[in-house]
This record gives structure tokens, sequence and C-alpha cells, in this order.
């Protein structure tokens, strides 16, 4: 099957390994991404807090250039945050034709245009569930991970909110397609309470004390059900999970460790694919021991210190530079 | 709710409402004059208890044209889009978009007190509208150094983590047609304001 793809800015950076991971269980499912010409950030939850018309414009432009592909009317996201503002942005131009005028000679000043219902915007988890189903996934299976306990987290915005006529693809409140999926992979899957819970966002640059609050009840749960590691489908929420673990233990003055990874890798790893190609080993809480459970090694990273190129904004000096 | 409409049935030159002023500026039909005020919101958000008023606290002021209050309040800011007032709400609200309207309006009036989060919003954006492409990882250390000196200090050990894997980047991509889409930003923007 053919897809458009929008990787988004986090897979393009932080989160390659589930760009990597991705498109090496791409083949095996039989699915083609086709990724959007010359795409654009689609904004985050940043800029519509600043203008409206321009926020929905800057991510009309994905939908109008994904529209310009011919072979594909799917647009698949595998980050949460894009998939919901391309998901709004097609359903609210659908709805309001007020919206949708605004916005198509806003597009139009860029040579564009785009008519609200063209595409399906749909999650990454969606299509591998949906489309090519579980028993498709099942029949590749050649490493089970027997014995891994895992914690589904799915986060909030690929099940909620509703909208248009079609809704979530998953309950909003109790989901269980990532369960399932991961059940079919052969892993110990626990039924995990706040798999549906925020885990903060941007927050942890607004309020520390809420942002670090909300990873710490997280891992904190995942680690009462004696998960192994936490199975994600959002790179904003790997991101939080595995990154902030560090700062939101020191704030706390805990020492949990909880492996994150994308549920793409752990596709991989079943259908026997090597942990270096499916980007294992990028991840800052340390995935090994829980991976040696299945007998799954993972190279030892290597060190690549990239030195900050002159026209680059800011950044901390990190303590081994001085 | 009758409370509601009350004002919104007077024609003539009358001023807008505050109720129909946060109505016109979210997108789709965000259905906040249909709020029964039942509290479901307040009682679903993991923010709430940092809020200066809950969600369903908030509507009620701004049904009462308590525009200052509103704009002045913490709420929106805090407001992590998690989506489960709006799956939960009975009258199917858009609370989110909501949030999000309160707080454009709050920038627009220059209402906020003490949010750090317009700026985080605005970094973002100047990285949107010069590249095209943003990335939050990045982002957020810029936003760091800004406000919280300390807190870089705190998670120089994650950025030195995230560097020795790989996953700093430094800059955005620039994208190719950024000269197309600062058209259609400029023209929104115009669009924007003369709504
Ligand atoms: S939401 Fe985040 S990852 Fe997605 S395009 Fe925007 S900045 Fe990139
Ligand atoms: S769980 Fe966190 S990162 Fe994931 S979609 Fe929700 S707020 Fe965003
Ligand atoms: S849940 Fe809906 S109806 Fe109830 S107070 Fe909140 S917005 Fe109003
Ligand atoms: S979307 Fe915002 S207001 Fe609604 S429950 Fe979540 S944090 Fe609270």
């Amino acid at each position: 099957m053919k897809y458009s793809y929008f990787p988004g800015c986090s897979l393009e950076r932080n989160a390659s390994a589930y760009h990597v991971s991705a498109m090496a269980i791409a083949e095996p499912l039989g699915m083609e991404f086709i990724e959007v010409d010359d795409w654009n950030c689609c904004g985050a939850t940043e800029y519509i807090s600043l203008n409206l018309t321009a926020s929905y414009a800057l991510i009309a432009r994905n939908l109008a250039q994904a529209s310009k592909e011919t072979s594909t009317k799917q647009l698949v996201a595998p980050c949460s945050a894009c998939y919901l503002n391309l998901k709004k942005c097609d359903a609210y131009m659908k709805e309001s034709p007020s919206l949708e005028e605004k916005i198509n000679t806003a597009l139009a000043a860029g040579g564009l245009s785009y008519k609200g219902g063209t595409l399906k915007v749909r999650h990454l988890l969606d299509v591998v569930v949906n489309d090519i189903g579980y028993d498709a996934i099942a029949a590749k299976v050649t490493k089970p991970l027997k014995g891994l306990r895992v914690a589904p987290y799915y986060g909030c915005m690929i099940v909620r909110p509703k909208l248009g006529e079609n809704g979530t693809f998953d309950n909003p409140e109790y989901p269980t397609t990532l369960d399932k999926l991961l059940k079919v992979l052969g892993a110990t899957v626990i039924d995990f309470p706040l798999k549906a819970h925020c885990c903060g966002g941007h927050m942890t640059q607004i309020s520390e004390s809420t942002g670090f609050e909300l990873i710490r009840r997280l891992i904190k749960g995942a680690t009462d059900y004696k998960a192994d590691l936490i199975v994600t489908l959002c790179p904003m929420c790997q991101l939080n999970l595995d990154a902030f673990q560090g700062a939101m233990n020191s704030h706390f003055n805990t020492s949990y460790h909880m492996p994150v990874l994308y549920f793409t890798q752990m596709i991989g790893l079943a259908f026997g694919m090597d942990a270096a190609s499916l980007g294992i080993g990028t991840e800052l809480v340390d995935a090994r021991a829980a991976l040696a459970k299945i007998g799954v090694e993972v190279p030892e990273a290597e060190l690549v210190v990239k030195k900050p190129p002159k026209e680059a904004l800011p950044m901390p000096s990190m303590p081994e530079e001085k | 709710m009758s409370t509601v409409s009350v004002s919104l049935t007077q024609e003539g030159s009358r001023k807008k409402s505050f109720l129909e002023e946060v109505i016109e500026h979210t997108p789709g039909d965000c259905r906040l004059s249909s709020c029964i005020q039942c509290g479901t919101c307040g009682g679903s958000c993991p923010s709430g208890q940092d809020m200066d008023h809950t969600p369903r606290a908030i509507f009620a002021m701004i049904s009462a044209g308590l525009k200052k209050d509103v704009l002045k309040s913490n709420t929106p800011w805090f407001c992590v889009s998690c989506y489960y007032c709006m799956v939960r709400c009975p009258q199917s609200v858009h609370i989110t978009d909501i949030m999000y309207t309160l707080k454009r309006l709050a920038i627009q009036e220059k209402m906020y007190d003490d949010s750090k989060a317009p700026d985080f919003s605005k970094t973002f954006i100047e990285w949107v509208e010069n590249y095209g492409r943003a990335f939050e990882l990045g982002l957020m250390s810029m936003h760091m150094i800004k406000h919280n000196p300390f807190g870089v200090f705190k998670m120089a050990g994650m950025g030195m983590g995230m560097i020795s894997k790989g996953r700093m980047a430094f800059t955005p991509t620039r994208i190719k047609g950024m000269d197309s889409l600062k058209a259609i930003l400029n023209k929104a923007k115009e669009l924007e304001a003369m709504a």
C-alpha cells in the first residue's frame, strides 16, 4: 500500500530512531512511503497560540503539498502532534467554509490550494494495525518478544479528540490497539492504567514542577507494574519520558530507570532485525538490560560528538567542552 | 444555557460580547455557548491544581464578560492539550481549542502575567518563519538559557547525552520553498489582522 509520509521535524532530528525503524519495517509489511515534498513544520502546539490563520495556513501548506501526490490520498504521520495538527486542519477546513476560504486565500499567495477532506490523515499506528493488520504482522514474527514486560503508552493526541465523522481509530479513554499489537509480537503486555494520560508536552519549559510531576507519574506507574520498558508512538512522548527522565529523577531525588522505545522498534526486533538497524542504542535511558531478557544485543553507541557550527544558535556549553 | 444568550439577542450597534469574541476567534464550531457548567472538564484536567481557575470557571467568567480576569488567568498557559476534557464534555465543547484562543487573545491584549509560555512559542515560531522547520529539543535548550540558567546546569547531563547519542542538532533544516511559505504566512497574517 502507498502512503504519503509526513516525518515532522522531530523525526528528522532527535527522533531519527523512530524514522529509521519505521522505514525498516515498511518493506516487510508492504507499505510504501512517499515523503511529502518540501514539507514544513506543522507548528506543534506553539504557532496556534499566537496567530490562528497563520497556524492553519502553515499546516495547510503540507496538506496542499501532499495532495499533489496522485498515487495516494492517504497521509501518514508518525508524530502524534503532527498527526493531530494535520487532521484538525483538514477537519476544520471541511467543517467551516469561511476558514477554508481564508486559508486558501493565504495558500494562493504561495501558489497552492487545498480542499478540506481531500486527504485522509492517519497515524502510523492506525495504518499498521488496521491496514496491514495483526494477522499479517503475526505471520512475520520470527523472534517473539517472549518474557519482555512492556507498558504500552499512547499519550493523548493520538486517541483524542474525536474529530469529523470518523472520530478516532481507538478508544479515547482506554485504547487497546498498541496492546494487541505488542501481544501479537509475543510480549507480556501490562494493563497500564496511565496509558492514555498526558506526558505534559512542552510543560517542562513552562513549569518544571508541573512538567516533571506528569513525567514522574508515568515512569512510576510503569515501574510499579514491573514493566521492563515503555513502548511509545510519539517522538515528543519519547523525548519527555526518556531524555527528561534523568532531570526528573534529580528533581524528585528518585532513581527510576525505565527505558522508552518506539513500537516500530519492537516490531523490527520481533521480525528478527538487529538492534542497531532500528536505531536502538540512541535512547538515553539504557535499554540494554531490558533487551538482554529477549536475547537482543545492543552494540555500544559510538560517540559522535558534533561541534556546533559557527552560525549555530546559542547552546548551553556542556561540561566536557570546557 | 440562558444566562449566555440574554445579551446576545439584543440587536443594534452594541459592542461584541466577550463570549462572541472568543467563539469568533476559535476555528470550527466550538459550541462554547452550550456549556452547562457541569465541571467534567475541571475534574479531568491533569493541570487543574496549578490553574488559577478550572476550565469550567473560565467558561463561566467568559459568559459573564470578565474579559480582563480571564485573559490574566494562568489557566490556558497550564493547559497541556491532553484533550481529556474534550472527549468527556457532555456538550462536546471544543475546550482545548478555546484554551488556544485565550492564549492568543491574552498575547494580543498584552495581558498575560509572568508566563514563560508566550516567549517559548515565539522562539519556536521565529524558527519556523525563517527555516520552515523547527525542532522542540533545540528550542528547549535555547529557552532554558534565556529563562532558567540553573535549569541549563541541571539539564547539562541530558544535553551531553543527547549529543553523544547523535540526537542533538544545532539548527533546523531550511526548506526549499521558503519564499512561498513566507508569502503564505504574510498573507495569513494580513487576513488575521482584518478579522
Ligand atoms: S509537531 Fe513537532 S515534530 Fe511535528 S512538525 Fe511540528 S515541530 Fe516537527
Ligand atoms: S503524551 Fe505528551 S508528547 Fe505525547 S501527544 Fe500528549 S502531550 Fe504530546
Ligand atoms: S465539561 Fe463541557 S459542559 Fe461541562 S463545564 Fe466543561 S465545557 Fe462546560
Ligand atoms: S486539554 Fe487542557 S484544559 Fe483540557 S483537560 Fe487537558 S490540560 Fe486540562
